[in-house]
């Protein structure tokens, strides 16, 4: 690990106007990821943990989402201040991102080899033939059968999980210094998406690339990650090393989360699920936001908003009592 | 078992999580509905939308425009005394005067008294057409979406034989052998050539809701055909029939008015705007009120029905309440 | 032939060598059949009164076509299922109607499930109206209201649409609807996999509620490993349209025999870093070939890495291996593998 982090996000909100009001999507995130890390960011559907995604590579749709407050500092520079323009060529070339639908996300009526190869020609200048040459590289690199062959197929003449290692090589083509990918494995079957975080692994310490890997599965954190940033209702609520998250967690919607998961490795009674619903972003309780939900809420839960309270060495927790929680096991 | 303990009342809002022994509980919440209270009355998407339809301006508003319009062409009289084929050629393109408040044509007939008997043709040309290919339209195509097979093969490609037909020359051709003093033969054309529209529509709407889950839920417990078409799969495909068929009342206007022009549609002494704004099209620099007041009551008749078929399809969807 | 663990009643569903094809075509107006997608190709299972079927497989295994089938939205290409007794995929008419109020499903997407434009009361109402001998047609609001009850919502919103409910309501209304008419047997395809996890939770332990005290079978269909282990008490691992590998929770994912199950749980994440090291993870390599041109003998032959010459000469069938049946032991059930050899997978386990 390196002392200047590569990305560093400090206090970054976003808010979304719509007709119904003003949804409150990403209410003040700080996180650092560093060369050769693994940070996940884990949440639930609504927690913003995609949407600070979006706000960091600066493709939020906007209107309706707007960046109300924050930096998002990468390699020292501020993201946010920076002309659109240079915010372009640092997209794809410096940090990348891979998305959910691989599908969607390729241009259906281009060639995987036409789209990967327009990387090159695009950032790097090169001639056609030299570019195409690249992208049947990638497309090994990324162990994609017959990738001679395959490089004039379209996207949909890949199965999901190839679609998905196209979006992988997509990424890298440029030998980014940070990678985004947002539930990368969440479509795929479980083979597949074995076989896809491994890749996404490897690749990742070949390149000490960071990657923030944004997902709502526990287990693939688990196998994963370095670091976790757990999120709910637009805040980070408890930030770990993850063996120490899964031990003994500080939080007690971290604690809930790990307690209503069905284990694969043992048969248990009733599961222990969280009770009641994520609250809407357009009206987020007052004081913790998971205080309706929590069994350890008291009166100052309500009122006042924990800030994210230093646990351990590299660990906070937003919760006024991160110490019960953690004592609990 | 255990059964819950307390249930969260309705129309707090938020908030008010109910606890349960088994652990799974939620807290109950959603956007109230507007303006109800959940009654115990039962209530359906008809009575639900009545209600929201009543209480819609531009319902209401397009609605009396509507209602305005059919009184007119039922009873012209009550609104105009004059007779519109009682002309004068002297007064001929002469402008407003008392009593005349619209002025006079080509023919120093009052425009005013025209464009109110006119009315009666277009509207009646306009609604029947509508409802005729609507009618035609959402059935055969809807039948087609549904069963699908030889069935939708067949109608589609009849369709596009029907859509491949020039208006012009097939309304010269059909309406020179079907021919009479009346609107009749001019509706039944635009009906022939604008079923298919609707048609493509209705099948696309119904295809599209066939596939969706709470289709196959209700064939699971068994819905029968008639069942499934009118509850499940018509309220939620109409939407773009409803659309598509308003605005194409308007194009119908328009057609009349077009075969009125070249001769094969309605004729004189049958008073239409179509006729009045053919006719005044060539005197536009002289006369502008010739057209202007023909034209202006189409204008205005055309946006009330599409405003009506907006106001309708918004309140047949829930997802906006 | 083996021991099943607690037979908790008499089988009232009954499949056996169930085959369902979708026939390939081409041409608009004039059709022919170029092939077959072999969606479902040889199944037997006996489902017994108040247990719990899981059938765990990845897309394009044929679960949900198996879902879809048990609830006759599409009639078998060939085999049988028979419901106490009666073949269903035979029955038309009022016979039809009357097995359909004994087997109900749950839809895997809430979203879609629920006709939008029908109000929560009309929509667990409905099956009332289709089956009038259920309830008599003053009781039937009554009865819905109590559903609401049951099924842990508010009786008060009766009158509201599905869209003004969160994912996990949604699915609880689906879940009041297949209850309406008492069934005997709910089949559930991916019931939770489209609710975030903490809502998943929730609704698993609202079906084993449910389960208890109305005495239903299900039959759960879903990818997820973890909930299927959860809630079922015998488990089948279909690969390719085909059982491989069936049995209790605890012989599946404790010890399981065919390579694909094998394959399939060391591939599943486990949420416990610790157990990142310790696992032993088996990467298969290629995709599944397709359900329209599967391989020829053992249709996992071409990802396995036991494969031998005899994998695609003979097709295993999935019965109790002789020499696993020898040796005894929760080893000894039901596996489609001419190789079959129990290997513990599960980290933990």
């Amino acid at each position: 690990m390196e002392n200047t982090a590569l990305l560093e996000v400090r206090d970054l909100r976003v808010e979304f106007r719509t007709r119904e009001g003003v949804a409150k999507a990403v209410n003040g995130v700080s996180c650092t990821v560093h060369a050769g890390q693994t940070l996940a960011v884990l949440g639930e559907s609504g927690s913003g943990k995609s949407v600070t995604a979006q706000a960091v590579m600066g493709i939020l749709d906007s209107p309706p989402g707007f960046v109300t407050g924050g930096q998002v500092l990468f390699q020292g520079r501020d993201l946010l201040t920076m002309g659109e323009e240079q915010r372009r060529r640092l997209r794809g070339a410096k940090l990348a991102m891979i998305f959910q639908d691989a599908l969607s996300a390729l241009n259906p009526v281009m060639t995987v080899g036409a789209q990967l190869a327009e990387m090159y020609q695009v950032h790097r200048g090169m001639s056609g033939k030299e570019a195409r040459a690249r992208a049947v590289q990638l497309m090994d690199r990324v162990r994609i059968p017959a990738a001679k062959e395959r490089v004039n197929d379209y996207p949909h003449q890949f199965s999901g999980g190839m679609r998905q290692r196209i979006m992988i090589a997509m990424a890298l083509a440029l030998e980014p210094d940070l990678i985004i990918a947002d539930e990368p494995t969440t479509a795929l079957d479980v083979t597949v998406q074995a076989q896809v975080m491994d890749l996404l692994a490897e690749l990742r310490r070949e390149f000490n690339m960071g990657l923030i890997l944004i997902t709502h599965d526990l287990g693939v954190v688990a196998d994963v990650a370095d670091r976790i940033a757990v999120m709910y209702a637009g805040r980070i609520v408890e930030t770990a090393p993850v063996h120490q998250l899964y031990e003994a967690p500080a939080h007690p919607y971290t604690r809930g989360l790990l307690d209503s998961i069905p284990r694969l490795d043992r048969k248990g009674q009733r599961l222990h699920a969280i009770k009641g619903l994520p609250p809407s972003l357009t009206a987020i309780p007052p004081g913790c936001p998971f205080n309706p939900r929590c069994p350890r809420a008291q009166d100052i839960c309500r009122t006042d908003r924990p800030p994210l309270f230093p646990v351990a060495a590299g660990r906070t927790s937003a919760c006024h009592f991160w110490k019960d929680t953690l004592d609990a096991r | 078992m255990p059964e819950p303990e307390q249930r969260e009342v309705i129309g707090s809002g938020s908030g008010g999580a109910m606890s349960m022994a088994s652990g799974e509980a939620e807290s109950l919440k959603g956007g109230p509905l507007p303006g109800s209270a959940d009654s115990g009355k039962a209530r359906s998407l008809w009575s639900d939308a009545w209600h929201d339809l009543r209480r819609n301006p531009v319902f209401v508003v397009s609605a009396l425009v509507i209602v305005f319009l059919v009184l007119i062409a039922v009873w012209p009289s009550l609104i105009a005394s004059g007779n519109p084929l009682q002309c004068d050629l002297a007064r001929a393109q002469d402008g407003p005067r008392p009593g005349h408040p619209f002025g006079f044509d080509a023919q120093g007939c009052d425009v005013y008294t025209r464009t109110v008997y006119g009315a009666r043709a277009s509207i009646t040309v306009g609604v029947c057409a509508t409802t005729g290919a609507a009618l035609l339209g959402s059935v055969l195509g809807g039948l087609a979406g549904y069963y699908g097979g030889w069935w939708d093969g067949l109608l589609s490609r009849l369709a596009d034989v029907f859509f491949g037909i020039p208006i012009i020359l097939g309304g010269l051709v059909f309406l020179s052998v079907v021919t009479g003093a009346s609107i009749w033969p001019v509706v039944g054309f635009i009906v022939l050539l604008g079923w298919p529209q609707i048609a493509r529509i209705a099948r696309s709407a119904v295809v599209t809701a066939k596939q969706h889950d709470y289709v196959q839920a209700a064939r699971a417990l068994g819905a029968g055909d008639a069942r499934m078409l009118l509850r499940h799969i018509a309220p939620n495909a109409v939407a773009p029939v409803i659309v598509v068929a308003t605005i194409a009342l308007g194009t119908y206007i328009a057609l009349e008015a077009t075969l009125s022009f070249i001769g094969v549609g309605l004729r004189p002494p049958t008073v239409s705007w179509g006729i009045d704004i053919s006719n005044a099209s060539t005197l536009i620099r002289n006369s502008p009120h010739m057209l202007l007041w023909p034209a202006g009551a189409l204008s205005l008749t055309v946006l009330a029905f599409i405003m009506l078929g907006d106001a309708v399809r918004d309140a047949l969807d829930p997802k906006l309440r | 032939m083996r021991a099943d663990g607690e037979a908790i009643g008499e089988a009232i569903l009954e499949v056996r060598d169930l085959v369902k094809h979708f026939p390939l075509t081409r041409g608009v107006l004039f059709k022919k059949q170029v092939g077959a997608v072999r969606a479902v190709d040889g199944i037997s299972f006996d489902l017994r009164r108040g247990e719990t079927l899981g059938i765990v497989g990845e897309s394009g295994c044929g679960k949900s076509t198996i879902a879809r089938l048990l609830v006759n939205l599409e009639r078998p290409t060939a085999g049988r299922i028979r419901y106490r007794g009666q073949d269903i995929g035979k029955l038309s008419g009022g016979a039809l109607k009357a097995v359909r109020r004994n087997i109900q499903m749950v839809f895997q997407d809430p979203y879609t499930s629920l006709n939008p434009r029908m109000t929560v009361g009309d929509i667990i109402g409905e099956p009332f109206d289709i089956h009038p001998e259920v309830a008599p047609k003053g009781d039937r609001r009554r009865r819905v209201r109590e559903l609401l009850d049951v099924v842990g919502l508010s009786p008060e919103h009766i009158n509201r649409y599905p869209h003004q409910f969160s994912g996990g309501q949604r699915q609880r209304i689906g879940i009041a609807r297949g209850l309406a008419l008492r069934p005997e047997v709910i089949v559930a395809d991916e019931p939770v996999s489209a609710l975030d996890v903490s809502v998943q939770a929730q609704v698993v332990n609202l079906l084993e509620r449910l389960q208890e005290e109305f005495d239903l079978a299900y039959v759960f269909i879903a990818h997820d490993l973890s909930v299927v282990r959860h809630i079922s008490d015998r488990v089948a691992v279909m690969y390719l349209g085909r059982v491989v590998e069936m049995g209790t929770d605890a012989e599946i994912y404790e010890h399981p025999t065919h390579p694909y199950t094998q394959a399939l749980l060391s591939a599943v994440p486990v949420p416990d870093p610790a157990a990142r090291q310790r696992r032993e993870r088996i990467l298969l390599t290629g995709d599944v070939p397709s359900p329209a041109n599967p391989p020829s003998g053992c249709r996992f032959r071409t990802r396995c890495w036991k494969a031998r010459p005899k994998c695609a000469e003979v097709q295993p069938l999935l019965e109790v291996p002789s020499w696993l049946e020898e040796a005894g032991g929760p080893a000894a059930h039901p596996s489609a593998c001419h190789f079959a050899e129990e290997r513990g997978v599960v980290a933990g386990a």
